[in-house]
Formats: structure tokens, sequence, C-alpha cells
């Protein structure tokens, strides 16, 4: 079986390469002899597709299926420098737990330095820093080894723009807690207690919730989806699909209220959109993959959303 | 930034275009006739009054009475331009919403935050530069949709919408820049729109570094756009002579 490999760029300058492949090669199989012929494109950063305008096609798919003739024409499109996905969660945690401490321990300088001398740091100040930075640990420590990431690379540039998003926004966050004027919340003790001991129950939901997903990935995407178990953590699946991300957005919400720092609230907001969008895709996916999907659950929010 | 030009993606799908319904089409045209007539009675006002004054400028020095004598219909056309971000979000106006709302946000920064707010600078020569152009730009601009929803589009609109932003753009950035720079100063002695640490959000804002974030803002962003428009020039003028060569 022959296939055309074609290169259509800015210029339209059509480079064929003709190939040899067996019937039963996947497209895996295929970019990887691309690969050996021309060295510069990395199987990883390759994308074929059937037409010019249409969909990537998955690594897994046979050759024989893709076209009934013995020459099958591919285009093919650069998606630029990949990145492994755990590379990604690792460098975006890890930033942001190094920047906020940075803040936390002032070895920038950057407030002045005689507020510095004549404020004394209120308690809920190291509390935050505490919350924050286990918050992190616990992000990275998951992305290690809990985790399992089936679609293994993202483009260059989304890392960037992730980075760019988290760490900027940590900067704006950690500037303000640790700053010599920080304000404590309004209703001291009473306001910073309760939503700590909220913070950490969160931490351990979204933990436990993400253990439980991957269990069920373990055995298999279309066998069945996630039951609550008799941890009381899991008892949010009852109501939606996604109380990872619950428990995600109960985290940020929390930390507002115990720090009482608009910069948090407007990054507890941006992130709980971001989360109500891609659990409303994951619940549309689990209605259309399950025939016998509970219908009280909905996507994030019980009840509401 | 003036002078508005958003990517031409209206002409670019000419061809394409799927029919709109008549509902959108009688409320563009009314749209596009309303700003383009206003802007043709209120203006010719303002470019006499803006002609003398900057022939005065040489020897006296004050602007006195431009501003002031405009800023009511400047303040109502400029904030009308409003309804064109929403005509992009519904989908009667294929120009981009991120581009449409750039344009009219920056328009609207520059008429209510800075021209309006800080009152010292009313009368610097600067205002006078970035309003012309902007009058100038808004005429050729609404009056090229007006003729392009009539489907009766006058040769001289067009090359008129593609040409006069190559002197017109540069000269209302300068103008822009110029009024930020010369609002500074007020701005920084009087505080204002600013908020200090401590208070009870623990958040601060500078409008003072704000309007200086906003100017280094136009370095990146002034070029593309002027690029982009010299190459719709190019592909639309320029399509139009090879057409003529084939007849």
């Amino acid at each position: 079986m022959k296939s055309f490999c074609g290169e259509t760029g800015p210029q339209t300058n059509v480079l064929l390469h003709i190939l040899q492949i067996l019937p039963s090669f996947t497209v895996a199989d295929v970019k990887h002899k691309f690969h050996k012929i021309c060295p510069q494109w990395h199987p990883s950063r390759v994308g074929l597709q059937l037409e010019c305008t249409g969909p990537l096609l998955n690594d897994t798919k046979v050759v024989k299926n893709l076209a009934a003739s013995s020459i099958v024409t591919l285009y093919f499109r650069d998606l630029g420098t990949q990145i492994s996905w755990i590379t990604v969660f690792l460098t975006e945690y890890t930033g942001r737990l190094l920047i906020y401490l940075l803040f936390y321990f002032r070895i920038l300088n950057l407030y002045e330095t005689e507020e510095i001398n004549h404020s004394r740091r209120h308690p809920v100040v190291h509390l935050a820093c505490i919350c924050h930075s286990l918050h992190h640990i616990k992000q990275i420590l998951e992305t290690l080894f809990v985790h399992s990431f089936t679609n293994g690379n993202t483009a260059l540039k989304k890392m960037l723009k992730g980075c760019a998003f988290y760490w900027g926004f940590t900067m704006w966050m950690a500037y303000y807690i640790n700053h010599p004027l920080y304000t404590p919340p309004s209703f001291g003790n009473r306001q910073i207690i309760p939503a700590m001991v909220c913070f950490l129950v969160c931490g351990a939901g979204n933990y436990f919730s993400n253990v439980a997903l991957v269990q069920v990935h373990k055995t298999g995407t279309r066998s069945h989806f996630v039951k609550p178990t008799y941890n009381p953590f899991t008892w949010l699946f009852k109501l939606v699909s996604c109380p990872n991300y619950t428990y995600e957005m109960g985290t940020w919400i929390s930390f507002t209220i115990m720090t009482q720092t608009l910069p948090v609230a407007v990054f507890a907001l941006m992130v709980s959109l971001q989360l109500i969008f891609w659990a409303q895709r994951k619940h549309c996916k689990y209605q259309k993959d399950f025939k016998n999907y509970p219908s009280c659950r909905t996507a994030m929010i019980p009840l509401i959303l | 930034m003036a002078p508005s030009e958003e990517d031409g993606s209206m002409e670019e799908k000419e061809t394409k275009k799927k029919p709109l319904s008549p509902f959108a089409t009688a409320w563009l045209t009314f749209y596009n006739i309303t700003m383009t007539a206003g802007l043709l009675i209120s203006v010719p006002r303002w470019l006499v009054l803006a002609v003398a004054m900057i022939r005065f400028s040489y020897q006296k020095r004050t602007h006195k009475g431009l501003y002031r004598s405009i800023q009511k219909t400047l303040k109502f056309f400029q904030t009308f331009a409003l309804l064109e971000i929403i005509h992009c979000a519904v989908g009667i106006v294929r120009t981009s919403v991120l581009v449409t709302g750039v344009q009219v946000m920056s328009r609207i920064f520059m008429v209510w935050f800075v021209i309006h707010s800080i009152r010292p600078i009313q009368n610097e020569e600067s205002v006078v530069l970035f309003l012309v152009t902007w009058t100038v730009t808004e005429i050729t601009r609404y009056s090229f949709y007006t003729f392009n929803l009539l489907n009766h589009l006058p040769y001289f609109i067009k090359w008129a919408r593609y040409n006069f932003f190559i002197i017109l753009y540069p000269i209302g950035v300068v103008g822009e820049l110029l009024t930020i720079y010369g609002a500074l100063p007020f701005v920084k002695k009087s505080g204002m729109y600013s908020l200090r640490l401590p208070n009870k959000f623990n958040v601060s804002f500078d409008y003072y570094t704000c309007l200086i974030i906003v100017m280094i803002a136009y370095i990146p962003l002034f070029p593309q756009l002027y690029f982009h428009m010299l190459r719709q020039r190019r592909k639309v003028l320029h399509g139009e002579v090879i057409k003529e060569k084939e007849d």
C-alpha cells in the first residue's frame, strides 16, 4: 500500500513523499515512517488529515479503514513543538508554589522597607501561605503519582499561555496577601477558621474524587462510570459528574473568604468559569457514552449547573 | 485607537455572504445611514472650527471652545458605537467581536476616561488632532458600510476608505498619545480613579500607571493594525486593478 504525504505551506509548496506501508499500519506507524524520511518532523508534532480541512486522524486508526483504494493521500499539518502534559502541569504548579513563597519570604524586596519594620503580620497571612503551599504540593504529587495522561502531549504555546495566566495571577494575589499593609478579614477568626476548614475539606474531596476517576479510567473508559463509594468525599458523585471540579471551585472560594482579597476573588471567578466549561463538556460526553447515566446528576454544581 | 479600522472581513466575504434577513438588513442600513447623516450634519461645523483653531494656534495658543462645542455629539456617537459590538456578537456583521470590541473600547476609553475626566487637557492641540482624524474616518467608514448594504458602492468611497487611513491613522495615534502624555501630570497630582492600600479588600489601582501601560500598549498594537490595513488595501484595490485588466 502506498501513501502520499503532502505538505502545503503558506507559499503552497507541495512536497510529496511516497511511503510504502502495510494496510495494517496505524496512523502512528505512518508518522514514524515519515519521521525516518524527514527527521525534522518528530511524530508527536505531526498532524495527519484525510482532507485539507478535515479533522486530525487519531494515532490508533488503522490505515486500511481510511480509504478504499491502495493509494491513500494524507495531508500533513505541523502541530508545533509538543510538550508532555506532565511537564506542563509540573511547571505550572511548581511556578505558582515558588512565586507565592517568593512573596511570602519577601525575597525580592518589592515592598518598601520602612513599612516592613513597623508591621507585624497577622496569623492569617501565615495560614494562607501554608494552605496555598499545601494545595500546590498536593497538586504536584497528584500529577506525579495519581493522574494518568492518555493524550500525552500538547503544543508549547498552550503551556506558555497557561503559565502566563496562572503565574501572573499568583503574583497578583501573593503581592497583596503578603503586603505590609494587608488588612485581615473583617470578621476575624469567625471568618478565617471556617474558611480554612472548608479549604482543607475541599482539598481532600478533590484528591479522593481524582483517585476515584483514575480507578475507573484504568478499567477502561467505556465500561462504567464513577459511582459513590463508602468514602464520604465521593458521595458528591451522586449529585454531580465532576466533583473534583466542584471541590476545586470550593477551594478557591474558601481561600477568597479566608484572605478577603479582591485579586483572589477575581482568580476564583476565572477558574470557576473555566471549570464549569470543562465540566459541561465532560457531562455531555458521559451522557452520550452511557445509556443508563443517572439523570439527577448535573455537571458541576448540584441541582443547578 | 483611531481611526477605527477593523479587519475588512466584511469586504472579503462579500461574495460568500449568506443573505441577511430583511429585518437585519433594514436595521443595519438604518444604523449606518443614521451614523453617516448624523456625522455629516454635525461635523462640518467641527471641521470649520477645528481648522480655525489650528490657524489661530500659531498666534494665540488657545483652543477653548472646540471640545466644549462638540462634546455632546462626540460622546453620543462614540458611545453609540457600542452597538457595533452587539452587531458582531449577534452575527449580522461578519467582523470578529474581539477586534471591534477593542476598537470601540479604546475609543470609549479616550472619550470618557481621558478627555471627559481630565478637564485641563480638553483644550490641548493634540485633542484637535485626533478628533479631526476620528471624524473624517468615521464619515468615510459609515458611508462605505451604508453604500455596501445598498449594493451601490461608488469607487470614490472605497478608495477613500482604503487610502485616507494611511495618513490619518498615524496622525490620530500621535494625537491620542500626546493627549494621554499631557494628562499624566494632572492624574498624578489629583490621584484620580486610584485606590490605595490599606483597604478592606486588599487591592490597589493606580490610574497613572494604568495610563502609562496604555501608552506602551500602542507600541505592539498600532503596527499590527496599520500593516493589516495596508494588506487589506493591497488585496482590495490591487484585486480591482487585475479585474479591470481582464475585462
